[in-house]
């Protein structure tokens, strides 16, 4: 009894001893990716790495910037690994991020990387705006399928849009902003002012839209793409179009945060992060990654997709973002009225 | 409250002598100290954190222009001209307004803004630097700041972007009153409160009549099923009115093509989740009336609807009052049901949540959050104003009424209780519904996916866990606290000033929105000069944040059961040379526990469903159920948000089940006194 007691103290100290060994470093990161990706992103990453163990913070776009300016003078994270590239700016311009330039930055693509030098962040992947289409919805309402931006204006879709709010969504940002950029300051209100004719409503969150043209709760819904190929292959009956102006996008984005005590553990990260086996792992989810020639097609992703991506003047957004909110509630939010 | 313990004082010493200071005892001490901490927990737990986001509103940010000189250099680069300030520039442009120039904390000021006959592709080189330390600006997402010069091309200099400084002002008062998006919520909010308060206070009444004078069967069942609402986030009404009437809704043609996005379904939904607190006090109300009243009337000959007006709704008056500014407040400081049925109706607590995780403009979040405070102040104090006024409605001589059968009546009143009945139950049924079917509206098979709450946002089934656990210590620490606290204040001899201070204090978080204080928390304990900071993000904030945000109602139930046990047993311990802890124990614990596990259940339930105090204070290991209800339904999956939100039904009522069967026993077991 006495023997069998120590055998099984011995194994629970030398199991302890094991992973005490395993993880010699944790680091915190900060993250928006989807939470259904993040065991897999860690797993991978343990692969090459597994003295290092990462501690996930996950939260949406909007709630994890708020969260990191809110720790501006106490910084919890040490690395931010999936955050959209526009709250990266933001951050970058509080003086939060540590400029790092990754062993091999030069083999991504450079829109993905920071122009700093060294860069303040590196790219990931790419999340593309795109508009989801229920067929059976629209079919019993008679609505054509758009091709254009400029399509969904037409009277004959009032109602039957919905989008994200820029306010609360960095969805909803990116294609206001990507409309400022393709039409020009007054094309693109003046866009906007024909578009909100026809919206039903605008949510808070960005793949909203698509969720619910997916439930059939609208017909179409303004989102990105990789929401709408995922609901698409849960079975719901979209259609996802890339409209054929171009579309605005956003990227997902790495950078170790300035104060770390973890900074060789945090490059380490940052390293792996841009490499072709981590590229790799971004494509099972992602048509459009950092690094050229590595994506393969994703399923139920539109194909032309990248060749739609705008030329995403991301200071543009990040130096005019407060004054464009405030012309975008001034025109569109002061309106109470619900319409159907 | 002073003329009683004059009394009490007068009681205790000899007649004309003069006023003797009694001496403290090693108790009184000791039960003053007690008093101390408790005070000063409220004080951390809520006025230090008010008066932080008090100044975070008064905090704004502005363009200085004296902070920054620039210097322009002729066609070939030479800077002969002298450094000019932007404040000395703009004085002769007028380039940028005054008003232009208050902003927020994300503000950038072009420097081209300065030079009139700018052009990128001149050949001029602009310097720039500030004339102080920390006077910020960027060149392109480049971040600068300090008095040395920087040298940048035109190209580059269209790329400089000033950035303001920090200041202390009304600046974002005159903001937000001038922009008609944000101070149209406040006309919302009313609206959309005065309605739902009058429709739940009259639904509610005329529940609360037929429970109390009708003789209708089924009466316990009613009650019960009236009570359901408060088990649920009040964002699950919302969710269930969707399935019912959205544009794929089960039943949406009744709405005769109004959308339920908007009012109409804030308004249902605010019914629905207030239904239960306006029914608990008309009932209460209606309860407490004399039946010598009713047997005069009749002699007078007064039919049923004379006495109705004059002797039933007079007499329920005050319940009436109490329920309708309750009501309000619940409705105009809810934050879960507008952001899930809203749709672009625009109310307060959801703009403190789109100002602060939408723009992270925290200065505005925290001047929406005075802005709420302002009504559910003004209801407050006129709800403390109508409660003094209730005081002696029952006499010793009063006669309980009861109600004698009659069969139309009874008849009326059932189908009347009947069709509320059916509206809570069919709502909760729907989501119930909702949560088992596969894919709304396209395959309409039973499964359990939506259970499957790892593989969506909101933090999984570990939110779940994170809940009960959240809830069960809300419910011993809350309790505990807020028990202690009532008996200090209850029992401890003198000490008037501390004692009334005290019970300010615990008045004051009813007066305080969900949303407020839990924004209120962020800025007090994020802070990272506080000594308390590192309970940010941990359980413990949580917990501190929910048994403070359900202080008053426990402290008021604790000390309603506290003053009705006689001071003598304190009198008579201190004669027998008892210290007080031991009274404390073996008498007054023992004789409130209904009170005591009522005071656990009401925190308990409340912690399990509440979201607007935790939205901002939950971290990535303390999701809440309650939370993940919203971000799951935020996200589109309007499903597995219906199925976590039956969860914690399920959970409080067995909860409530649980409590049940222990206050029974413990009713067995320790009050057998009471049924001499």
């Amino acid at each position: 009894m006495a023997f069998r007691k120590t055998l099984l103290t011995a194994a629970a100290v030398s199991l302890l001893v094991a992973t005490a060994a395993k993880a010699e470093v944790e680091l915190t990161v900060y993250t928006a990716v989807e939470a259904e990706d993040l065991k897999r992103y860690a797993e991978t990453f343990n692969q090459d790495h597994p003295d290092i163990k990462i501690n996930w913070v996950r939260d949406s776009t909007g709630i994890v910037t708020a969260k990191l300016l809110a720790e501006k003078n106490n910084p919890q994270a040490d690395v931010v690994w999936g955050l959209a590239a526009t709250s990266l700016l933001l951050l970058k311009t509080e003086g939060m991020l540590e400029p790092y330039a990754p062993k091999g930055v030069e083999k991504l693509d450079k829109k993905f990387v920071d122009k700093s030098n060294p860069p303040a962040w590196v790219g990931m992947d790419a999340w593309v705006a795109s508009v989801c289409y229920n067929t059976v919805e629209a079919g019993k309402l008679g609505l054509p399928m758009p091709k254009s931006w400029k399509d969904l204006t037409d009277p004959a879709y009032k109602g039957h849009l919905i989008m994200p709010n820029p306010n609360s969504s960095g969805t909803g940002f990116l294609d206001v902003s990507s409309w400022l950029q393709m039409f020009g300051e007054k094309g693109g209100w003046d866009y906007m002012d024909a578009l909100h004719e026809n919206i039903a409503r605008y949510t808070h969150s960005g793949s909203a839209p698509c969720k619910l043209a997916a439930a059939g709760e609208i017909p179409i819904g303004i989102s990105f793409a990789f929401r709408g190929a995922k609901s698409k292959a849960a079975g719901a009956p979209l259609e996802i179009i890339v409209p054929e102006e171009g579309v605005g996008w956003d990227m997902e984005a790495t950078a170790i945060i300035a104060g770390t005590a973890k900074l060789e553990a945090a490059k380490t990260l940052v390293d792996w992060s841009i490499t072709k086996k981590a590229n790799e792992m971004y494509n099972t989810g992602y048509a459009v990654v950092a690094m050229p020639g590595v994506a393969k097609p994703v399923e139920f992703f539109p194909e032309n997709l990248v060749d739609k991506m705008i030329d995403n003047d991301f200071e543009f957004a990040a130096n005019n973002r407060a004054a464009i909110l405030e012309e975008w509630q001034k025109r569109y939010d002061s309106k109470s009225d619900p319409k159907g | 409250m002073a003329s009683t313990a004059d009394a009490l004082a007068a009681a205790g010493r000899p007649p004309k002598a003069r006023p003797i200071k009694p001496r403290l005892g090693r108790d009184d001490l000791i039960m003053r100290g007690f008093m101390a901490v408790i005070a000063l927990y409220l004080v951390i737990a809520i006025a230090l954190p008010l008066y932080a986001m008090l100044s975070k509103s008064f905090s704004t940010y502005s363009f200085d222009l004296t902070a920054y000189e620039f210097q322009v250099s002729d066609e070939v680069g030479n800077f002969d001209a002298p450094p000019v300030s932007a404040a000395a520039l703009n004085d002769e442009l007028q380039a940028v307004s005054p008003e232009d120039l208050s902003t927020s904390s994300d503000g950038r000021l072009p420097a081209t803004s300065f030079f009139p006959d700018f052009s990128f592709r001149s050949p001029v080189m602009y310097k720039i630097r500030g004339t102080s330390a920390d006077a910020v600006y960027l060149v392109g997402t480049e971040r600068f700041s300090g008095t040395e010069w920087r040298e940048v091309d035109s190209n580059n200099f269209r790329r400089v972007m000033l950035r303001p400084a920090r200041d202390i002002g009304f600046a974002n008062y005159v903001t937000y009153f001038s922009t008609p998006a944000l101070f149209q919520s406040i006309e919302n909010s009313i609206f959309i409160s005065a309605l739902s308060t009058i429709i739940t206070v009259t639904l509610a009444f005329g529940f609360a009549y037929a429970l109390s004078r009708s003789c209708m069967r089924l009466k316990g069942f009613f009650r019960l099923v009236a009570l359901a609402p408060i088990l649920v986030p009040s964002l699950l009404p919302g969710i269930g009115l969707v399935y019912l009437f959205g544009n794929q809704g089960m039943i949406k043609e009744l709405l005769l093509g109004e959308s339920i996005y908007g009012p109409i379904g804030i308004v249902i939904g605010s019914v629905f989740f207030t239904f239960p607190h306006a029914m608990i006090i008309i009932t209460t109300a209606l309860a407490i009336s004399d039946a010598r009243l009713y047997e005069a009337a009749e002699c007078l000959k007064a039919s049923r609807w004379k006495i109705f007006w004059t002797v039933t709704v007079p007499g329920a008056r005050y319940g009436l009052i109490s329920a309708a500014f309750v009501v309000f407040n619940l409705v105009i400081t809810d934050f879960g049901l507008p952001k899930v049925i809203g749709g672009q109706y625009n109310m307060l607590a959801v703009d403190i949540y789109k100002q602060v995780i939408g723009q992270q403009n925290f200065e505005m979040g925290a001047v929406v959050s005075v802005v709420l405070l302002m009504p559910a102040l003004v209801a407050f104090a006129v709800d403390r104003q109508v409660q003094k006024k209730q005081v002696a409605l029952l006499s010793a001589r009063s006669v309980p009424y009861q109600p004698k059968p009659n069969r139309r009546f009874d008849w009326l009143a059932f189908g009347y209780c009947g069709l509320i009945a059916v509206f809570i139950v069919g709502l909760l049924a729907v989501c119930q519904y909702a949560a088992l079917i596969k894919f709304w509206p396209y395959d309409l098979s039973l499964s359990l996916k939506n259970y499957a709450f790892d593989l969506m946002d909101g933090g999984g089934w570990d939110s779940y866990y994170n809940s009960i656990q959240m809830a069960l210590l809300t419910a011993v620490a809350g309790t505990a606290v807020v028990f202690v606290g009532a008996y200090m204040v209850e029992k401890t001899k003198g000490f008037e000033t501390g004692r009334s201070l005290f019970q300010l204090l615990a008045m004051l978080p009813m007066a305080i929105p969900g949303m407020v204080l839990g924004l209120a928390y962020i800025f007090f304990f994020n802070e990272p000069a506080n000594p308390l900071n590192f309970i940010y993000g941990t359980m413990a904030i949580l917990v501190i944040c929910t048994v403070t945000h359900f202080y008053t109602v426990s402290h008021l139930t604790a000390v309603t059961a506290l003053k009705q046990m006689d001071r003598e047993f304190e009198s008579v311990a201190a004669s027998l040379k008892q210290p007080f802890y031991k009274l404390f124990r073996v008498v007054t614990v023992p004789v409130c526990l209904p009170t005591i596990l009522d005071i656990s259940i009401y925190l308990f339930v409340n912690a399990m469903t509440t979201v607007s105090a935790v939205i901002f204070l939950y971290s990535p290991t303390t999701t809440l159920a309650s939370v993940a209800v919203l971000n799951m339904n935020d996200a589109g999956d309007i499903a597995p948000a219906a199925a976590m939100g039956m969860m914690i039904f399920y959970t409080n009522a067995g909860a409530r089940l649980i409590h049940l069967a222990v206050s029974k026993g413990v009713l067995k077991r320790t009050q057998a006194w009471r049924f001499r």
